[in-house]
């Protein structure tokens, strides 16, 4: 680290950056968060009146209100897909990776066959799989080449629902998510040896348990009634969209294992670990930290996913909607700001508990290193 | 099981794995029908964008054009042209400022540290990763005024806010990827041109900018790709005049107008110059790919 009267300067050189930065993410944010607490509309801004003050209105109608079942379904939608997608890219990914590891010939070839889709925009992806989807003569029809019977299934136009559940158990879902969580961390925080954390974690467990089992996160939270599943439409997003960004998770595998020395695995070896073994012994653990980053990265990607599902399904198939066009189209079509800014603020409520984890720890390693 | 046995004089294992020609051919069968699976949209974009509105219309996806014609392509050059034309007086200035932004920020966040520098930089990044709709209704509200008044001048007014918006929320990847990229050079190196005397800007234009190249290289190839793909800003932030080629194509294959034959060679021509690209300068491509993970 350079010391020298150059400090100023390199404080003024960042400050425009910091400075953009503040204003465009941190003021801008702050400027959508307060418009959702308003019923700021186009009509108002037409005719020159003050937007209103409704304090948490936007959210409760979000959440709860008789018009805004379009949302509910988009939260489903997301996070069925979410997982769906990330499954999807993590396993195709691994395998392709592990595969290209194996010192294989022409491998730049099959290396560059499986990255091509990342260079494309999602927009592009979504014009060629609306055609590849199209129920009558693309996928479907493949079969019949070789002269077995055609698929009937209709892709991003499928009304198919499975796991159907009243969006009234959506808080104890939450609720199950987060015990979840905490029994991971309180195993984790026992395994070190932290027993105060693991302790308070416990509790906090059997608090969760506790709440769920008399029912109480429905009772405290009453929502709509109303039924919401897995659409079956979703497959074919995440079809196209595992096209597109399995090679990166693939890429991202392969770097790892390039990263691990031959040294280790011949070790392995030695040990009587056969050539499976020496992956579940010895390199998948040690591709862990990937595989979170992976989660991570794809996680956020697929939370705000937009141009795809807006190029394959247009405005109105709420079969793969999401908040993320919703939003587009209830701002700039709707001309309510006050909603579209609150499922904004959502949008990145969602994104923030993804990221901020992710980035905390990353800088904390850091500075330790 | 321990990793750390102690290496015994044994022949390593690999005469006794390429002895299993099964596993070989697993291996390679696997990678091949892969392979095919990831390239079937391509094979039906290319036959189906030179077919013509008739063929396309009437016969099954799979089989390859009868007679092959272009005229596809000729209709989606026609729609499509002006938007492929302000794509690249778009990606062009952005990628540049880009870059160079990138590059001051990482060379000052490598190597002159200062307090706070440790909270600002994971806070200039959180901008990487939100979702931007989070701040396109201020974003429109505060470019508007702006826009008309270039237009004003009559100068394409949409096509420079979309600049500075993707050069603005450019500013936390390329600052990661140069930062990530300078914190390799050896403090020695400065610190040597730093008793010769040379202050923050002779530092940089002498010893970092030359040395630069590749991470110039990863950043601009990012930038590109990622600004010609981009949607969001460029629907919410364009006029029908400065409409970016993935607006463009969105449009053309939403309306019901266009044949698929046209809506394919329309992928095809908004798809060529990342492709490009990407099959040409693809190493760095995946660098700046990885780089998207943080860590780097």
């Amino acid at each position: 680290m350079i010391k020298n009267n150059g400090q100023v300067m390199a404080l003024l050189v960042l400050l425009p950056s910091i400075l953009l930065l503040g204003l465009f993410v941190y003021g801008f944010i702050g400027w959508t968060a307060y418009t959702s607490l308003t019923d700021s509309n186009g009509l108002q801004q037409l005719s020159g009146l003050p937007s209103n003050f409704v304090q948490l209105r936007n959210y409760s109608d979000l959440f709860n209100g008789s018009l805004n079942e379009r949302f509910r379904i988009d939260i489903v939608n997301t996070l069925f897909f979410t997982l769906l997608f990330i499954l999807v890219c993590l396993v195709l990914g691994l395998t392709l990776a592990i595969l290209l590891d194996q010192k294989i010939q022409g491998e730049t070839v099959f290396r560059t066959i499986f990255l091509f889709p990342m260079a494309l925009s999602f927009v592009v992806t979504g014009v060629v799989w609306k055609w590849l989807f199209n129920p009558e003569r693309g996928i479907n029809s493949l079969p019949e080449l070789i002269g077995l019977p055609g698929s009937d299934f209709r892709w991003f136009i499928s009304e198919e629902q499975w796991l159907p559940f009243n969006w009234q158990q959506m808080p104890t879902f939450l609720t199950m998510f987060a015990l979840g969580l905490v029994i991971y961390f309180a195993l984790r925080w026992y395994a070190k040896k932290r027993a105060q954390w693991a302790a308070f974690a416990g509790a906090i467990a059997l608090l969760l348990l506790m709440l769920i089992t008399f029912d109480v996160p429905r009772q405290a939270l009453p929502l709509i009634s109303e039924e919401h599943g897995f659409n079956l439409a979703l497959f074919a997003v995440v079809i196209a969209a595992g096209w597109q960004m399995s090679g990166y998770t693939m890429a991202m595998y392969l770097a790892g294992l390039r990263g691990i020395s031959d040294d280790l695995r011949e070790a392995a070896r030695v040990d009587g670990a056969g050539e499976f073994g020496v992956y579940r012994y010895v390199v998948l653990p040690l591709l862990q930290p990937i595989t979170l980053s992976a989660v991570i990265i794809l996680g956020h990607i697929s939370l705000k996913i937009f141009d795809l599902v807006y190029t394959m399904g247009g405005d109105t198939n709420l079969f793969i909607d999401m908040p993320g066009l919703n939003m587009y189209l209830t701002t700039f079509r709707g001309q309510q700001f006050g909603m579209g800014a609150a499922i904004a603020t959502v949008m990145l409520i969602m994104v923030a508990f993804v990221i901020v984890p992710y980035l905390v720890t990353s800088f904390r390693t850091e500075d330790k290193r | 099981m321990s990793a750390s046995a102690p290496s015994l004089p044994i022949p390593s294992a690999q005469p006794k794995r390429t002895s299993l020609p099964f596993r070989r051919t697993a291996v390679y069968g696997g990678l091949v029908i892969a392979s095919l699976m990831f390239l079937i949209p391509v094979y039906i974009v290319l036959i189906t964008s030179f077919k013509t509105n008739l063929e396309v219309a009437n016969t099954t996806m799979w089989e390859a054009p009868s007679s092959w014609t272009l005229d596809g392509y000729t209709t989606a050059f026609e729609r499509l042209s002006r938007n492929f034309a302000n794509s690249l007086l778009l990606v062009i200035p952005a990628t540049f400022l880009s870059a160079v932004f990138g590059s001051l920020n990482g060379y000052v966040l490598a190597k002159w540290r200062f307090p706070g520098a440790n909270i600002i930089f994971p806070l200039m990044l959180f901008g990487m990763f939100i979702p931007y709709q989070a701040i396109l209704i201020p974003l429109v509200s505060f470019l508007n005024p702006m826009v008309t008044f270039i237009n004003g001048l009559s100068l394409p007014g949409g096509l420079v806010a979309l600049i500075l918006v993707h050069v603005i929320y450019g500013l936390p990847i390329t600052t990661l990827i140069f930062r990530n990229y300078y914190t390799e050079v050896p403090d020695e190196m400065l610190e040597a041109g730093s008793i010769d005397g040379a202050g923050f800007w002779g530092l940089y234009w002498y010893i970092v900018l030359p040395i630069s190249l590749p991470g110039f290289v990863v950043v601009i190839i990012w930038q590109f790709t990622q600004i010609w793909n981009e949607f969001l800003f460029g629907v919410t932030l364009s006029n029908p005049q400065t409409q970016p080629i993935t607006v463009a194509l969105q449009n053309l294959a939403g309306s019901q107008i266009a044949d698929y034959n046209v809506q394919m060679a329309g992928a095809i021509i908004a798809a060529l110059p990342t492709l490009l690209v990407y099959i040409f300068l693809g190493r760095y491509f995946i660098r700046g790919l990885l780089a998207g993970s943080v860590k780097g």
